[in-house]
């Protein structure tokens, strides 16, 4: 006999957890979009926001407010910089040179956070209120419901954006055809500059909400590797599979490791991802792309 | 100074050494390496082994990922698979190291090929990723498998034995590692003067074209996974009896993403590549721990030094890719060509 209440408890959890690797997913697509630039730092860079977080409000004693907002500045700003000196001159060569780069900027940003901050656990102040949450009979945990309502918020702001800001229009034309888009005048490096931007921002917010969940450590980029199973599963240019694969992943890794055990939900997601893989290759929403000579 | 070098027939100029000049240098080469240990402290001896080991592995990956073009994350994974299988033959039936490497590489290229499967349907990125998968579900079983893995606790390995003479010390591994990391780079190195060979430097620069050309893409890819496996399958089972204990924490993601950068750093689809990556890489943090201590205030800074060697890791990979994407490979070519004309040419 399942018990109907636990099991809804669990997946309310995995759906609150998915909003988050949906919210990182985002961040993922955007760039993977506007710059056809795999970003194996995804998780990094969540990291980096959650420690400019930290230094602003457990070592400056800055109001958590003022915080959050420096530390999505502060990302916002590292981002645009790893885009001109790193992503920048790689324009052009093979998708898997700039895959490695990334892979190189992963191990320098978690060399960098050590080096400042020490490799120990941190605490991040708590700054969301911590009365349980009741959903008809089912409790939330008060972190993973107000995390959710963030990135929900978060992202129905960013598509909003898309939708209607000149900003967001330019994106979109360069993700759909980058020589068109510079016939009509829209200014493509920069467009490439201000994904980054952006994208690394939305990663700090969901790094802040990841880390006050959990704690603060170099080893956090380990998130990132969820978050590459989400886009993959989702596919890897499509926003909308962004936000489905990641409350997929969330509530698969919720599943596994109440009813099997923590050590499966690592085995749980790659296993949904070979599967994936292997059936639809590019993604559940992911466009299909056809090869020609 | 190389001139001279004309060639009359076809077999001369399909020789994989084709010039004297090159003969005597990798004469010279050898003779080194076999005085080596004779001279040599322990902690050296015991760098040469480590950078033999890596040798091997990098090689490998080389092979599919530099010469067929498929980006692999799984290559320490594999590495693991190879040392258990040594560690588990050693243990239970203490069979013959060479048998037993034998083993592991073969075991490692049947894992190969079936987590290579999905480079039929993907590739470039995507495969990466997969990879990735292959990585992590190989560490759970490793780590749960405990009736023959021994679970978190990880394998004891006795040493290897010759004629009752057991390899125990760095001098003695030194014999075992060193003459079986230069066969396979030997190998590695034929292998691309044949069909096969051929075949992966055709899929690596144009898959669809080789498949209209007659290569199956399906048994060649395949066959890369495996032989690059099969690589990282012996290099594990060394590692396993040199380091003498397989853990699951042994073969981390990282150490798949360490090999990636030794063929990035030496030269993607070079064999020298390979090696002069892997002893470049693996020496690098040795070199770095050398200067922390040269430092006023060492002990101090000892705590340092382990960011430092990640964040170095890392911005060696993105350096030698934006301004030498060619590895050390090129950079050598570049010294060797200065001398081609040396003492005529200012």
């Amino acid at each position: 006999m399942i018990d109907w209440l636990l099991f809804l408890e669990v997946s309310l959890a995995g759906i609150g957890g998915g909003g988050l690797y949906a919210l990182a997913g985002l961040a993922f697509v955007l760039i993977y979009k506007a710059t056809r630039v795999v970003n194996l730092a995804i998780g990094e860079m969540l990291m980096i926001g959650a420690y400019f977080f930290f230094a602003a409000a457990s070592e400056l004693g800055w109001p958590v407010g003022l915080a959050i907002v420096a530390a999505v500045v502060a990302s916002g700003f590292s981002g645009g910089l790893i885009e001109r000196l790193l992503i920048r001159p790689m324009l052009g060569e093979s998708p898997i040179s700039v895959f490695m780069i990334t892979v190189g900027l992963s191990s320098i940003l978690v060399g960098l956070v050590e080096l400042v901050w020490g490799a120990d656990q941190l605490r991040l102040p708590e700054f969301m209120p911590t009365n349980p949450v009741l959903i008809g009979e089912a409790m939330v945990a008060p972190k993973i419901f107000y995390g959710f309502l963030v990135a929900a918020v978060l992202i129905a702001s960013v598509l909003i954006l898309f939708r209607y800001w000149r900003g967001g229009v330019a994106l979109r034309a360069t993700a759909s055809d980058r020589a068109a888009a510079y016939a009509m005048g829209i200014d493509v490096p920069r467009v490439f500059s201000l994904t980054w931007v952006l994208a690394a921002a939305v990663a700090a917010v969901a790094g802040i909400v990841v880390g006050s969940i959990s704690s603060l450590s170099p080893t956090m980029g380990i998130f990132g590797l969820s978050v590459l199973v989400v886009v993959i599963v989702g596919g890897l240019d499509s926003v909308l599979g962004a936000l489905v694969g990641g409350l997929l992943v969330g509530l698969v890794e919720a599943w596994t490791g109440t009813y099997l055990g923590g050590e499966y939900k690592m085995l749980a997601t790659f296993t949904l991802l070979v599967l994936v893989l292997m059936i639809r290759p590019y993604g559940l929403f992911g466009t299909h792309e056809i090869e020609r000579l | 100074m190389r001139i001279g070098t004309a060639k009359e027939t076809y077999f001369a100029d399909e020789a994989l050494f084709d010039t004297r000049t090159q003969r005597v240098w990798l004469l010279v080469l050898a003779a080194l390496l076999a005085v080596f240990p004779f001279v040599a402290s322990q902690y050296w001896l015991y760098l040469a082994c480590l950078v033999a080991i890596n040798v091997i592995a990098a090689t490998g990956l080389n092979i599919l990922t530099g010469y067929t073009g498929l980006v692999s994350l799984g290559q320490a994974a594999f590495m693991g698979v190879g040392a258990y299988t040594v560690a588990v033959l050693e243990r239970r039936w203490g069979t013959p190291f060479l048998l037993n490497l034998l083993a592991g590489g073969a075991v490692a290229m049947v894992v190969g090929m079936v987590f290579g499967v999905p480079s039929l349907r993907v590739k470039g990125l995507y495969l990466a990723i997969a990879t990735i998968a292959a990585s992590f579900i190989l560490h759970f079983i490793f780590a749960n498998w405990t009736a023959v893995t021994g679970g978190t606790a990880g394998l004891t390995v006795p040493p290897a034995n010759v004629f009752g003479l057991p390899l125990d010390s760095e001098f003695r591994s030194y014999w075992m590692i060193v003459p079986i990391a230069v066969l396979m780079v030997l190998g590695a190195a034929n292998l691309f003067r044949t069909r096969i060979g051929r075949a992966f430097i055709a899929i690596r620069d144009r898959d669809i074209s080789a498949e209209v050309l007659g290569i199956p893409l399906l048994r060649y890819k395949l066959l890369s996974f495996g032989i690059a496996s099969f690589y990282a399958g012996v290099a594990g089972g060394l590692w396993a009896y040199f380091f003498r204990s397989v853990t699951p924490e042994s073969f981390p993601l990282i150490m798949s993403i360490f090999f990636l950068a030794c063929i990035i750093v030496g030269g993607m689809g070079t064999i020298l590549g390979s090696i002069l990556g892997a002893a470049f890489m693996t020496l690098v943090p040795e070199a770095l721990k050398l200067v922390f201590g040269w430092l006023p205030n060492a002990e101090a800074m000892a705590v340092h030094l382990a960011p430092v060697r990640t964040m170095v890791f890392g911005a060696l990979i993105v350096g030698f890719l934006i301004f030498e994407p060619h590895g050390l490979a090129e950079m050598w070519r570049r010294v060797r060509r200065f001398f081609h004309l040396w003492p005529f040419r200012t």
